[in-house]
């Protein structure tokens, strides 16, 4: 379970807080989901959620480890897809695969069976040895997915984990997901497909100026908002329609 | 230590996949030094082999300007080109022709016999050795004379000094041997009695201390540890690159995401460049013992020195690696990485007395030379290559190298682990 406790960031510089006092439970081998317009503040709790960001203040806790106490402990439980790629475009999708398993601690036979699993079940298979900067946008994302799971974490955190991908990645990619879930892993996920995020999550939360506006079950979002047929409605009757520019 | 060792298999990886990168990082160093010692060789042999043009107006026409003419031609060094107009040479030099116009006087040979008969005809006559002359000999007023040099306003000071000196030396040379002359017809009328030995008595041997007696350091001693040192040095560009990149790639973010220290990740980089920093010393080794010799250069002398030149690049390659760290740590991007690396080895370079010896730099310069980790290590290498200096001699050098590489690696972790403390 992750228990998120009044936590908030304020960037150096910055007027306005990115995430201003956000409480939040995620159970145990949920599907959680978290919504919201660009500069929302969804990024920066994950960021916070995966150490890499420092909160202004508050505190969370996963599986009841302390993220104060437990920084490193934590680290080997979670996984992070990040946003960008973050792989070495000039190694192979094998060799970006073992760097990254061993910096779990993962090694030998054990390793190789998990990367080629994970190149196999993502249909990677046949292109291990194929260096990544070779590879389409889809199929770099895949492997950023396999690069985060190797050491089966407990709780997998993924920054918009199908922007800019085909159907069949985007399809491969959320069954895959599943297939984790249903096996026991906690997934937190960003996105701006609402209409994804509706059939794939078990519950969203959405967001806007670093604070919670609603959550719940994606349905019962639906059903509560008056005039709403789907979660885009309901994203778009929350948020409002301004645009969110900012720099 | 399997996560270090992996983070080095990854770098090696990195390394040999980018073949540009890969020949950048070890053909530049050896076309620097093979560039470097064959420019500072010539400008060593200028006196010895190189022909310079210069122009000659010889306006003496007499023996004295003959002599020098003579001198001249037997330097090997400067050629001489004869014209009879100076407004003419010196239009000529101006113009960036000629180095140099050599400017005889009208009437320097027959003024300088006189000169010179007059003060012996003084002497002998003060031995009682002579009568005295009438009073219109001994007023006569002889004007001193002067040999006009007009040097190319480009020219460099060292060859102008050289010259100068050469020419100063010529002229006393000749002075002497005029006056020998006028002693020798006025005490004795058989011109094959040679009473005066003109030979010079005193000369120099140049010796270095603690070494065979025959034994001088050329130029390729000199240069190729200056310029191994400052390719070295240089390893700071492709490592702080390297870093950078990662950050772009976003690779950094997913290890720092990761259970493994970012003193783990230097340590993998620090292996593979140090690697990569001895394979370019050897290779520019290799090219000073059997390259230079073919290109016409002194061969460098590695006898008995080798383990002890080994120890001192290890420690160089450290120091440099750890400034290259600690930059691609601080640094956000290329732009600000590369300028400022490639400038502070040429500073630190010029510190360290690669490009000017410390002895001749200005007294604070000299202060400040002490914190260039290139001085030590330069200091180390002119220690074995022409010292012939031992372990213990070189062990406060290296020292220093030692700790000036464990100083920046742990401000850049802790530099690091500030700011992404979470």
């Amino acid at each position: 379970m992750i228990q998120i406790d009044q936590l908030s960031k304020k960037y150096k510089g910055a007027d306005f807080y990115a995430v201003k006092d956000l409480s939040l439970a995620v159970h145990e081998e949920e599907i959680f989901g978290l919504l919201g317009p660009n500069g929302a503040g969804k990024t920066t709790l994950i960021s916070m959620l995966s150490a890499l960001l420092k909160p202004t203040s508050g505190s969370f806790s996963i599986h009841g480890l302390d993220f104060q106490r437990h920084k490193n402990e934590l680290k080997q439980h979670i996984g992070i897809v990040p946003q960008d790629y973050a792989l070495y475009p000039s190694l192979t999708a094998f060799e970006n695969l073992h760097y990254f398993g061993s910096m779990y601690g993962l090694k030998g036979h054990s390793l190789q069976e998990r990367i080629l699993s994970g190149l196999k079940t993502l249909g990677l298979h046949e292109f291990a040895h194929k260096r990544i900067r070779t590879f389409s946008g889809g199929m770099k994302r895949r492997i950023n997915l396999i690069a985060s799971i190797l050491h089966e974490p407990k709780v997998l955190f993924l920054d918009e984990p199908t922007v800019g991908v085909d159907v069949q990645s985007k399809s491969a990619i959320l069954e895959h997901l599943k297939h984790l879930n249903h096996k026991g892993t906690t997934i937190i996920y960003t996105s701006h497909h609402l209409n994804e995020a509706e059939h794939f999550c078990t519950r969203v939360a959405i967001i806007d100026h670093g604070k919670i506006v609603c959550k719940g079950q994606p349905k019962d979002l639906v059903v509560e908002q008056k005039g709403a047929s789907n979660l885009e409605e309901v994203f778009l009757a929350r948020t409002g329609k301004a645009l969110r520019d900012y720099a | 230590m399997h996560k270090l060792w992996v983070s080095t298999y990854k770098e090696f990886l990195l390394l040999i996949r980018d073949w540009g990168g890969l020949a950048i990082l070890f053909l530049m160093p050896l076309v620097l030094l093979i560039v470097i010692t064959l420019v500072q060789d010539s400008t060593f042999k200028t006196v010895k082999e190189t022909k310079i043009p210069i122009l000659l107006v010889d306006l003496d026409d007499g023996t004295v300007s003959k002599s020098i003419h003579e001198n001249f031609s037997e330097s090997r060094s400067l050629e001489i080109i004869k014209k009879t107009s100076e407004t003419e040479a010196i239009e000529l030099v101006q113009k960036g022709d000629y180095q140099l116009a050599i400017i005889i006087p009208k009437g320097l040979s027959t003024d300088l016999d006189k000169k010179v008969t007059t003060n012996v005809d003084g002497i002998l006559e003060k031995f009682g050795l002579r009568e005295e002359k009438d009073t219109i000999s001994k007023t006569l007023k002889i004007e001193p004379k002067e040999i006009r040099l007009y040097f190319d306003p480009a020219t460099q000071q060292s060859f102008k000094s050289s010259i100068k000196n050469g020419i100063d030396k010529m002229i006393s040379k000749i002075e002497i041997e005029t006056i020998y002359n006028a002693f020798q017809e006025q005490l004795t009328d058989d011109a094959s009695e040679i009473i005066f030995d003109t030979e010079s008595f005193i000369t120099f041997t140049e010796i270095v201390p603690g070494a065979d007696r025959n034994y001088i350091p050329n130029s390729t001693q000199h240069n190729v540890p200056a310029w191994t040192l400052f390719a070295i040095f240089f390893i700071i560009l492709p490592l702080s690159i390297n870093m950078i990149k990662e950050k772009n790639q976003g690779t950094f973010i997913r290890l720092r995401t990761q259970p493994v220290s970012y003193a783990t990740v230097l340590g993998g980089k620090t292996l593979i460049f140090l690697i990569v920093c001895l394979i370019q010393f050897s290779l520019m080794l290799l090219i000073g013992v059997y390259l230079f010799p073919s290109l016409g250069l002194p061969q460098l002398d590695v006898r008995d020195k080798l383990p002890l030149l080994y120890i001192t690049a290890f420690f160089a390659g450290l120091a440099a690696i750890g400034l290259g760290l600690l930059i691609g740590t601080i640094a956000k991007s290329q732009e600000q990485s590369a300028p400022f690396g490639a400038t502070l080895v040429v500073i630190l370079a010029a510190l360290g007395g690669v490009w000017v010896p410390v002895f001749v730099m200005p007294s604070t310069m000299q202060l400040l030379s002490n914190i260039s980790p290139m001085n030590w290590g330069l200091n180390a290498f002119y220690d074995v290559f022409l010292r012939n200096a031992g372990v213990s001699e070189i062990i406060p050098e290296i020292s220093l190298l030692l700790g000036f590489f464990v100083l920046c690696t742990l401000i850049a972790v802790i530099y690091y682990e500030q700011k992404n403390a979470v």
